[in-house]
């Protein structure tokens, strides 16, 4: 025993700090690639068959995180949208708006249940191709995708009563554009409500990450869906003006960038067709001083270092109680030391890589301009890949409510830190930013949450959690974070007409 | 430096106990003694499990696999507490203790061996000249319910029979009842009585009823005195919990940064596998980082896991599962 009270008094005369050091280190977990092949080129999926692009152009595929080229991918011009266009009129005339509803829900079940067998090549690819965590698209991405065409499956028979017993109409064509940071999630919340309200869709995914997208449509051939009631189109932004641009289209569902969103809002403007936008965030992580602080931290880390903080809902500026802040960016700065950064397909690896070169150099300006502000910079100390696009999970403390990095949207693993006094000062600051998509509520005292989420100007209000998505809860936001809402019984309105 | 930290802290530790002592017992009802003792922070169950359960996810192959569970078998305070145990079964523990593979010695030796205090006496010979220490149970275990005097005799007398550390347990009535002070009381009695001896406190958290309590129990437990905390006497479903083991071990941290005082952590109880005890010890290594990954900072008290520890090294080994009979069985 007196070999124990030697050590304890050597440790006992050094300030207190953790060491998360390599004493007892993971070892590689990579997660297995050799059961699946890609193709090495995919075509368009026009009218349920692989058509080559009219366009006869194609573009490169690469893995964020090793730069290498995955497959190349068919880029749609004009012609090849009107041609999907036309594909999905044929299909919802003569199919899909003739089907008993109870067949639609059909399919979905089958689509769902196909997902579910090839989960792992859907994880996997998802990864690859986006640099997202495994255990993120193996734990999220992948069951979220698959929960959604389940409980669409179930809407698809009973809308009226969704509607509070009155009739619907489905609208026709439904144009839809997703973006990178949830590939194959956010083709999953645009596809299934479409198709049990008795859509038919032409889909675009971002041109960055269109594989699991073409996966995607691979099973829907399999699971004999009618041709060209599901349409995808690959390409950039150009595909996706044509696209909405297109005159026979009914409906416009839009997730992406604000920017985008309002020439998309401007451009169908005047031309009777629905649209649905789902933009960027700035969303505020509220912690009060009696929060259950330790498990405040795990919803700081999740709701910006989830998905690199690719994620439009993030929760990118904390605001702290003051009378806590130093003990939070203790607490902060000793969990950021144990996220591993790496190879998304290691089943360790916390955070991930950037999605694209494009958005890295974002994330650079960004982070330059903080520094350029005068905000305190922390970074995690931790070694990257040289091949691919990586950040360190960041945190920036001192900044303004004025500075760029407190009021534009980052989209990276990039947090602001601000401070506040009273609730009243915490919400005006909350709602002082021009989005309004999402916010967390950390606090021992449920009058408070329930105080909080009344005045809070945005779509979302976690309390005591963050980045909580199910299918039956509406998403979407306030102002510049768009309109309307996927998901739950409200989501269903976006794609049908009440009569 | 170092030894005036320690003596500023004991004296606020006695400063703290003389102020509650000093408050009549009539008027420290469930809701004064907050007033005196500091508060704890509230825990979210929900988010507490989804954080241990998270940790569970922790991949872990060949290299780290093995140096985690020879690791694992370094912090075990092998375990033997039952009214049928006799001198022969403890010296048997002892020697399993000492070398826990008879095939392979760099394996071991185990952290301490855990008995009744009529068996330290029998456990100390056996393990004369070993890093093996001999913790007993005291203080009336495994319910407490005895007079103070009793349990502070009982701890006495186990340390008069050689025992390195008392693993005590604490008056969860008084705990549920908001009598903290007599709690606080009772564990920095033990501590003195225990002299030299190091003080595991068990909170026996599956009787508390909650997280907040349990962290409430921890930080009062820390603050008498207690050189490590402890889950559970092994008596009561459930026992060590990886939430529970993972509040804890936050408390520890929450402590050491108010304090600079390194305390222990040791979930007992319920730990049967290799795949528990790595996930426990990935709970350590993310919340309390290297210092902690060793056996004078964490143990696990247990008597079924090692031989499935063993049965895992001898299967990295050989690439293949031995019988259970291969394991001898003490």
């Amino acid at each position: 025993m007196g070999k124990l009270s030697k050590i304890e008094k050597k440790r006992d005369r050094e300030k207190p700090g953790i060491v998360f050091g390599n004493q007892w280190d993971y070892a590689p977990a990579p997660e297995a690639t050799d059961f699946f092949k890609l193709n090495k080129r995919y075509e368009l999926f026009i009218g349920g068959k692989w058509q080559k692009p009219r366009s006869k152009s194609y573009f490169a595929t690469i893995s964020p995180s090793t730069e290498a080229v995955l497959a190349e991918v068919a880029e749609a011009d004009d012609n090849d949208v009107d041609a999907a266009v036309l594909a999905a009129r044929h299909a919802y005339d003569r199919y899909w708006s003739r089907l008993a509803p109870s067949d639609r829900s059909k399919y979905l079940f089958r689509i769902a249940r196909a997902l579910q067998e090839k989960a792992r090549l859907f994880a996997v690819v998802e990864s690859l191709d986006g640099g997202k965590p495994i255990k993120e698209s193996r734990d999220v991405d992948v069951p979220l995708a698959i929960a959604h065409f389940f409980y669409h499956a179930g809407w698809a028979d009973k809308l009226e009563l969704a509607f509070h017993g009155r009739s619907v109409r489905s609208l026709g064509v439904a144009a839809q554009i997703i973006p990178w940071n949830f590939p194959l999630l956010m083709a999953a919340w645009k596809i299934a409500p479409a198709l049990a309200c008795g859509n038919t869709v032409v889909l675009k995914p971002a041109e960055t990450t269109p594989l699991t997208a073409l996966l995607l449509a691979e099973l829907i051939e399999e699971c004999d869906l009618p041709p060209g009631v599901v349409n995808i189109v690959t390409g950039a932004g150009k595909t996706g003006a044509a696209l909405v641009n297109h005159p026979d289209v009914n409906k416009v569902a839009f997730t992406g960038s604000t920017d985008v969103g309002k020439r998309i809002a401007r451009a169908v403007a005047g031309t009777g067709k629905r649209l649905t936008l789902e933009l960027g965030g700035k969303a505020a992580n509220i912690v009060f001083a009696d929060a259950p602080l330790d498990q405040a931290i795990e919803g700081i880390i999740g709701g910006i270092f989830f998905n690199q903080g690719h994620v439009c809902c993030a929760g990118s500026r904390l605001l702290v109680e003051e009378s806590i802040a130093n003990v939070l960016m203790r607490k902060l700065r000793d969990r950021m030391a144990t996220l591993r950064v790496g190879d998304p397909l290691d089943k360790n690896t916390d955070v991930g890589a950037i999605n694209s070169q494009m958005q890295l150099d974002k994330i650079r300006e960004l982070v330059a301009a903080g520094e350029k502000e005068g905000a305190e910079r922390f970074s995690v100390s931790c070694q990257l890949p040289k091949k691919g696009f990586w950040f360190p999970p960041t945190v920036f403390t001192n900044v303004s409510l004025s500075s760029r990095i407190a009021r534009e949207e980052i989209f990276g693993p990039v947090l602001s830190t601000l401070t506040f006094r009273t609730p009243d000062e915490a919400i005006e600051k909350a709602n002082n930013t021009a989005y309004g998509l999402s916010a967390g509520v950390w606090t021992d005292k449920g009058s408070k949450i329930f105080h909080m989420a009344g005045k809070l100007k945005a779509g979302v209000v976690w309390a005591n959690t963050y980045n909580k998505f199910d299918p039956t809860s509406p998403f979407g936001g306030y102002k510049e974070s768009g309109f309307g809402r996927e998901g739950g019984r409200q989501g269903l309105s976006a794609y049908v007409e009440v009569v | 430096m170092g030894s005036l930290m320690k003596r500023a802290f004991l004296h606020f530790v006695v400063l703290l106990h003389r102020v509650i002592s000093s408050v009549p017992m009539s008027s420290r009802g469930a809701d004064r003694a907050p007033l005196i003792l500091p508060s704890s922070p509230t825990v979210d169950a929900v988010a507490l499990e989804e954080r241990a359960s998270a940790l569970a996810k922790r991949s872990l192959k060949k290299v780290a696999k093995i140096a985690g569970l020879r690791l694992a078998i370094r912090m075990m305070d092998l375990t033997t507490l039952e009214g049928k145990d006799t001198p022969g079964k403890v010296r048997a523990l002892c020697s399993k203790a000492l070398r826990p593979l008879d095939t392979d010695h760099t394996i071991g030796p185990c952290a301490a061996i855990c008995v009744y205090p009529n068996f330290v006496s029998v456990a100390k010979l056996a393990l004369a000249g070993s890093s093996v220490a001999v913790a007993s149970v005291a203080t009336a275990f495994p319910s407490g319910q005895s007079p103070l005097a009793i349990k502070l005799d009982d701890a006495r007398r186990a340390v008069d029979f050689g025992a390195d550390e008392i693993d005590m347990v604490i008056d969860r009535g008084a705990m549920l009842a908001g009598e903290t002070a007599k709690v606080f009381d009772e564990i920095a009695a033990t501590k003195e009585a225990c002299g030299q001896a190091h003080l595991k406190v068990i909170l026996e958290t599956g009787e508390l009823g909650s997280y907040d309590v349990i962290r409430r129990a921890s930080d009062l437990a820390m603050l008498a005195g207690a050189d490590f905390i402890k889950t559970s006497t092994g008596k009561i479903q459930p026992a060590a919990t990886p939430p529970v083991t993972l509040l804890m071990l936050e408390a520890i941290r929450d402590y050491y940064y108010a304090t600079g005082r390194r305390i222990g952590m040791k979930p007992a109880g319920g730990v049967r596998t290799s795949k528990q005890a790595l996930h426990y010890l990935v709970i350590v290594k993310e919340t309390l980082g290297d210092d902690w990954l060793d056996p004078s900072l964490f143990r696990f008290g247990a008597s079924a896991l090692l031989n499935d520890v063993l049965m895992q090294l001898e299967k990295e080994r050989t690439g293949a599962y031995q019988a259970s009979d291969d394991f001898s069985k003490d």
